[in-house]
C-alpha cells in the first residue's frame, strides 16, 4: 500500500506546484470563499512586515493568527509553499494511517460480535468484509488531495491547511492512543511560547479569543455569520452573537452520548458541525471532513439525500464566484444574491451531515434488531423515528 | 472736588488692581490676480494679547480678543489652536500656493498643555464646545477619525515641545462650509461686520467662488526679541478665490464691487493697523485705480514680491467719494506661470469592490536642489491597509523613506496613520503606493446615502523648500501679516504644506432592506440543523405500526376504564 500512496503523493504535489506556478495562485489566494481574515496569507505577510517595523502584529486589527505561525514563517518564508505542500502531504497520510488502524478495529469489533452471535441473521449482507475495506485508506488520502477544495485552499496559501495538519496528527494520535505525538505536540508548542512572556501571551489570546468571539470583522465568506451580523439590529447583537457561538459547540455533548461507541464517527461528525457553523469558514475546512467520507461507503443503500445534497454542493460551488464578481465587480446583483447562495450550501452540508447520520443510526439499528423487519401482522414494515 | 477726587479713587484703584493687559487688533487684506485671470483675496484679522494664558492668573477682562475663545482656551489648557473649514479644492498649479493653505472640509489640530491628564476625553468636550461656537458638525470627530502625528504638526507658536501625546489632529472631509459657519467667524472680530475689512465679507459674493476657506489660528508669540513674555495671537484669515467666468464674466477686469458687491469706507476703528495690498509684481501693465504711491516689497513663498498699499487708517485713501472701490485691470500674460516648487496629487486606483491601490504623486519642480519632505496619511479603518505593499519609487527607482511612523488601525476604533520622510529628487515624481481592502460594514454604520462612498481625508505634505531669495528670519520687524505666518529659522528656505486631494471610495453595501429577511432566513438554516440533529439524538427508530381508527380508541377508552381487555 506504500507504493499507491506514494504515486497518489508525488501526483498532488505535482498539481499543487504547477498551479503555484501560473497566475491562477495570485488569483486564488484573493477569493473570499478560499482564504477569510484569519487564515489568510497576506494577513501573515503583513503581520511579518508589522514586526519588521518594530510594531505588534496584534496592535492592529489585521493579524488573527496564533504567534506560532509568526515564528514559523518568519524562518520559513523562502519556503511558504513547500510548507503548505508538506502541510497537505502530512495531512493525507496521517488520514491514511489512522484510517487504516480504524478499519483494523472495525474489523475486530465485527469478528467479536460474529463470533458471539449478537448479528441477527438477516444482516450478513451488512458486513464488511477486508476485501472491499482495503482500499478505504487510499481512498481517504486521495480525496483529501486531490479534493478541489483542498487544492485551491494550498495553493492559496490559506493557513488552515496547517490546522488541518494538526488536526489530523490528533486524530492518528487519538486511534493510536499512544503518548508520543501528544507528548511531541505538548513539548513543540510549550518551547515556541516559552518565548513570549506570560503577560504578552495572555494578551495576545484574550485578543484573539475576542476577535473569534465577537466577529468584528465582516466580510463575507462562505458561512452564514457575516451578512446576519451585517443586518442585525443592535439590540440583539450580543443575543445572537451568543446563540451563534453556543451553536458551534452546543452538538459536542450529546453527540458525544449517542455515539460514545464510535469515536471515529463523533470525530467527523465534530469537525463537520464546526466547518458549517463557524464565524469564518472556508473551503479548507470543508476537506477535512469530506476526506472522511470514503470510511462510510457502506452506509450508501440507507443514504436518502445523497443525490440532491452532491448537485446542490457543486452548483453551488460553481455559482459563489459567478454571485461574487455579479455583485463586487459587475454591480449588477447584490449581497442577497451571494447571500443566498451561502444559505443553500449550509443547508446542503446540513444535509450531507444529517443524512450519514442517519445512515449510520440506521445501521446500527438493522445490525441489533435484523435487516427486514416485520410489523405485527407480518407484512413489511418501514422504519420511523420516533 | 468730588470729581477730583472721584478720579484719584479711580486712578488709585487702577494702579493697586493687576495691570490691565494690553491687547492690538491689525486687519489686512491681500489682493492677488492669478494667471489663470481669477483673482485670489485674503484677509487676516490678527489680535495679540499680552495676557498669560498658561499662567495662574485667571483672565477675566476681555476687551479685543473674543471671549468665547479666550475661555475655551483657559478651560481646555490650549496651548495652540488651528482650525480650518474650507470649500473646493486648491488648484496649486493654476494659481500657485496659498498663503495659508487648508485642506477641504474642516481640518482641527490642538497643542495641549502638559497639565492636561486626560488628553482623550479633553479632545472630545473641546471639539464639542468648538462645534458650538462655529456651527459646525465637529462633534461628528471622534476616535475614528483623530490621529496624534508625530513629526508632521509642530507647534507654530513657541515652544520647543517634544512628547507628541499632547498632539491631536482630525479632519473632516465631507464638511460643508456656508453662511451658518460664517457668521459666528465673524462675530470673534472684534469689529464685528460692521466697520473696517470686515464690511466686505458678505456671504452670497463669499459662497459664490471657486475657493473659500476660513480658519482660526490661537498661538502663543514672543513680544520681544529675547522673548522673556509670552502674549497670545490670534489670526483670523479668510481666503477666497473668485472665478473668472462665473464672477468675472470672462474678463480680467476686477473691483472690489464686482467681487464683494461693498466697498470699503472707513478703517475698523479699533485697529491699530488696516491695510489692504494689491499684488503687482506680475503684470507691469496693472492698470490699478485709485492709484497709491505706497509700495512695498515683501518675501513671501521665496518669492520677492512687490506690492501696492492702501492705508485705511489714513483718511486720503478713501478720496472725495469716502470710498474705496480699487479698480485692477490687466491683459493675459504670455508665458507660463512660475511653477511651484511642490505639488502632490493623489488618486485611487482598481477596480471593483473589493480592493485598490492608493496612489500620491509628488512634484519636485526645483531644477537641482533635492529636499525632504514629510508625507501624513490618516486613512479611515474601513479601507484596510496593507503596508508591506507600500512602494515608493522616484524616476522609476525605489526610494527607501529614511522614517516609517506607521499605526495600524483598531477596527471602528482608530484609523491608520502613516507618516513618512521622503527625500525628493531634483526634478523628478515621486510615486507612494498602498494597496487596501475595503470592509463590509454593518447596515447601521453606513450614511443615508451610501452609494455616494466614504471620504478619505487630504493627506499633508511638510516641507521646509529650498528658496531662491533669501528669507527674512527676523520675526519681529514690521512685516505684512501674510508672510509672517509660518515661522522661519532660516534664510535658505521657507516652510510650506501642500493637502492632496480628499478621495470618495465606494464600498460594497449589504441590502438595506433585508434586516428582518436576513434574521429570519438565518435563523431558518440554523434550525434545520438543529431539528435533523435533535431528531436524530433523541428519537430512535422504531417500526411503523398504522393507528387504530377512531372508533376502536374511543373503545379501548371506555374498556380501560371498565377494566376490560383491550382490542
Amino acid at each position: 500500500m506504500a507504493a499507491p500512496l506514494a504515486l497518489l503523493l508525488i501526483v498532488a504535489v505535482t498539481i499543487r506546484a504547477a498551479l503555484f506556478r501560473t497566475s491562477l495562485a495570485n488569483l486564488i489566494s484573493e477569493r473570499v470563499e478560499v482564504v477569510s481574515p484569519l487564515n489568510a496569507w497576506k494577513r501573515v505577510v503583513e503581520g511579518l512586515a508589522l514586526l519588521d517595523l518594530d510594531i505588534s502584529p496584534y496592535s492592529g486589527d489585521v493579524f488573527h493568527e496564533t504567534p506560532m505561525v509568526i515564528y514559523l514563517f518568519h524562518f520559513l518564508m523562502d519556503y511558504a509553499e513547500i510548507t503548505f505542500m508538506l502541510a497537505d502531504c502530512l495531512t493525507a497520510v496521517a488520514l491514511y494511517l489512522a484510517v487504516k488502524d480504524y478499519n483494523k478495529q472495525v474489523f475486530r469489533k465485527q469478528k467479536f460480535a460474529l463470533e458471539a452471535d449478537r448479528i441477527p441473521m438477516d444482516c450478513l449482507e451488512l458486513i464488511r468484509s477486508p476485501t472491499e475495506m482495503y482500499y478505504i485508506p487510499l481512498k481517504v488520502a486521495m480525496f483529501y488531495l486531490l479534493n478541489p477544495f483542498t487544492i485551491v485552499s494550498c495553493v492559496a496559501k490559506c493557513t488552515c491547511g496547517l490546522n488541518n495538519a494538526v488536526i489530523a496528527l490528533f486524530i492518528l494520535s487519538t486511534m493510536r492512543g499512544g503518548c508520543l505525538i501528544y507528548g511531541l505536540f505538548t513539548v513543540a508548542s510549550a518551547g515556541l511560547y516559552t518565548k513570549l512572556d506570560f503577560a504578552l501571551l495572555s494578551a495576545i489570546f484574550l485578543a484573539l479569543a475576542t476577535y473569534h468571539l465577537s466577529v468584528p470583522d465582516l466580510t463575507p465568506n462562505i458561512g452564514l455569520f457575516w451578512y446576519f451580523f451585517a443586518e442585525m439590529f443592535d439590540h440583539f447583537r450580543l443575543f445572537f452573537l451568543c446563540v451563534f457561538q453556543i451553536n458551534v459547540f452546543f452538538y459536542t455533548l450529546p453527540l458525544s452520548i449517542k455515539l460514545k461507541e464510535h469515536p471515529v464517527f463523533l470525530i467527523f461528525m465534530q469537525i463537520a458541525l464546526i466547518a458549517i457553523f463557524k464565524s469564518y469558514p472556508t473551503v479548507g475546512d470543508l476537506s477535512l471532513y469530506m476526506a472522511f467520507l470514503p470510511v462510510w461507503n457502506h452506509l450508501y443503500r440507507f443514504l436518502r439525500n445523497i443525490f440532491l445534497v452532491s448537485c446542490v454542493l457543486l452548483a453551488c460551488s460553481a455559482l459563489f464566484p459567478v454571485l461574487w464578481h455579479l455583485w463586487i465587480y459587475a454591480g449588477s446583483a447584490n449581497s442577497n444574491f451571494y447571500y443566498a447562495i451561502t444559505l443553500l450550501f449550509s443547508v446542503a452540508q446540513i444535509l450531507l451531515v444529517s443524512d450519514y447520520f442517519y445512515a449510520f443510526l440506521r445501521r446500527e439499528h438493522h445490525l441489533t434488531n435484523g435487516l427486514y423487519l416485520k410489523k405485527k401482522d407480518g407484512s413489511e414494515a418501514t422504519l420511523v423515528l420516533k | 472736588m468730588a470729581i477730583r477726587r472721584l478720579k484719584h479713587t479711580r486712578t488709585h484703584a487702577h494702579a493697586c488692581m493687576l495691570q490691565t493687559p494690553l491687547d492690538d487688533f491689525q486687519e489686512e487684506l491681500v489682493i492677488r490676480p492669478l494667471h489663470s485671470g481669477d483673482i485670489y483675496a485674503s484677509f487676516q484679522f490678527r489680535t495679540v494679547w499680552d495676557a498669560d494664558f498658561m499662567g495662574d492668573q485667571k483672565v477675566s477682562h476681555y476687551r479685543l480678543f473674543p471671549k468665547s475663545l479666550g475661555q475655551v482656551i483657559t478651560k481646555f489648557s490650549v496651548r495652540e489652536l488651528h482650525i480650518s473649514f474650507t470649500q473646493g479644492y486648491w488648484r496649486t498649479m493654476q494659481w500657485g500656493q496659498p498663503y495659508l493653505p487648508s485642506p477641504p472640509g474642516a481640518e482641527l489640530w490642538v497643542w495641549f498643555q502638559d497639565t492636561v491628564t486626560d488628553v482623550d476625553g479633553t479632545w472630545k468636550e473641546l471639539t464639542n464646545v468648538l462645534s458650538g461656537i462655529f456651527c459646525a458638525s465637529l462633534n461628528f470627530i471622534d476616535s475614528t477619525n483623530t490621529v496624534q502625528p508625530s513629526a508632521s504638526f509642530k507647534p507654530l507658536g513657541i515652544g520647543n515641545v517634544t512628547d507628541h501625546s499632547f498632539l491631536r489632529y482630525a479632519t473632516l472631509p465631507r464638511e460643508i462650509v456656508c453662511t451658518e459657519n460664517l457668521t459666528p467667524w465673524k462675530k470673534l472680530l472684534p469689529c464685528g461686520s460692521k466697520a473696517g475689512l470686515s464690511v466686505l465679507l458678505k456671504s452670497e459674493k463669499l459662497f459664490h467662488s471657486t475657493f473659500h476657506s476660513q480658519a482660526v489660528h490661537v498661538r502663543p508669540v514672543c513680544q520681544d526679541p529675547q522673548c522673556r513674555t509670552t502674549s497670545m495671537e490670534l489670526r483670523q484669515t479668510l481666503n477666497v478665490v473668485f472665478d473668472l467666468h462665473t464672477s468675472g464674466q470672462g474678463k480680467r477686469e476686477w473691483s472690489l464691487f464686482k467681487m464683494f458687491s461693498r466697498t470699503l469706507t472707513e478703517a475698523c476703528p479699533l485697529a491699530s493697523s488696516s491695510k489692504v495690498y494689491v499684488d503687482v509684481t506680475d503684470n507691469p501693465q496693472f492698470e490699478l485705480s485709485p492709484a497709491t504711491p505706497l509700495l512695498t516689497q515683501a518675501v513671501v513663498l521665496g518669492d520677492r514680491r512687490t506690492y501696492s498699499v492702501y492705508d485705511l487708517t489714513q483718511q486720503a485713501s478713501f478720496g472725495s467719494s469716502r470710498s474705496l472701490n480699487m479698480l485692477l485691470r490687466w491683459k493675459a500674460a504670455d508665458g507660463e506661470m512660475l511653477r511651484p516648487l511642490l505639488h502632490s496629487e493623489r488618486y485611487v486606483a482598481g477596480y471593483g469592490l473589493q480592493a485598490g491601490e492608493i496612489h500620491t504623486l509628488i512634484y519636485n519642480h526645483h531644477p537641482y536642489r533635492a529636499f525632504p519632505v514629510l508625507l501624513l496619511s490618516a486613512v479611515p479603518w474601513y479601507l484596510r491597509l496593507y503596508i508591506h505593499t507600500l512602494t515608493v519609487s522616484s524616476k522609476g527607482k525605489d526610494n527607501r523613506p529614511s522614517y516609517i511612523h506607521y499605526q495600524p488601525s483598531k477596527d471602528r476604533e482608530r484609523p491608520h496613520l502613516l507618516e513618512m520622510l521622503l527625500q525628493l529628487p531634483p526634478n523628478s515624481v515621486t510615486e507612494v503606493t498602498v494597496e487596501f481592502e475595503r470592509a463590509l460594514l454593518k447596515w447601521t454604520e453606513y450614511t443615508p446615502d451610501p452609494n455616494h462612498g466614504f471620504y478619505v481625508g487630504s493627506s499633508v505634505i511638510s516641507a521646509l523648500v529650498p528658496s531662491v531669495v533669501a528669507m527674512d528670519t527676523n520675526s519681529t520687524l514690521d512685516r505684512p501679516l501674510f508672510s509672517s505666518f509660518f515661522p522661519c529659522k532660516e534664510e535658505a528656505s521657507y516652510f510650506m504644506r501642500v493637502y492632496t486631494e480628499p478621495l470618495l471610495v465606494n464600498l460594497p453595501t449589504p441590502d438595506f432592506s433585508m434586516p428582518y429577511n436576513v434574521i429570519c432566513l438565518t435563523c431558518t438554516v440554523v434550525a434545520v440543523g438543529y431539528g435533523s440533529l435533535y431528531n436524530l439524538l433523541t428519537r430512535t427508530f422504531q417500526v411503523d405500526e398504522p393507528s387504530p381508527g377512531l372508533a376502536k380508541r374511543i373503545a379501548n377508552v371506555i374498556r380501560r376504564f371498565r377494566g376490560v381487555p383491550l382490542l
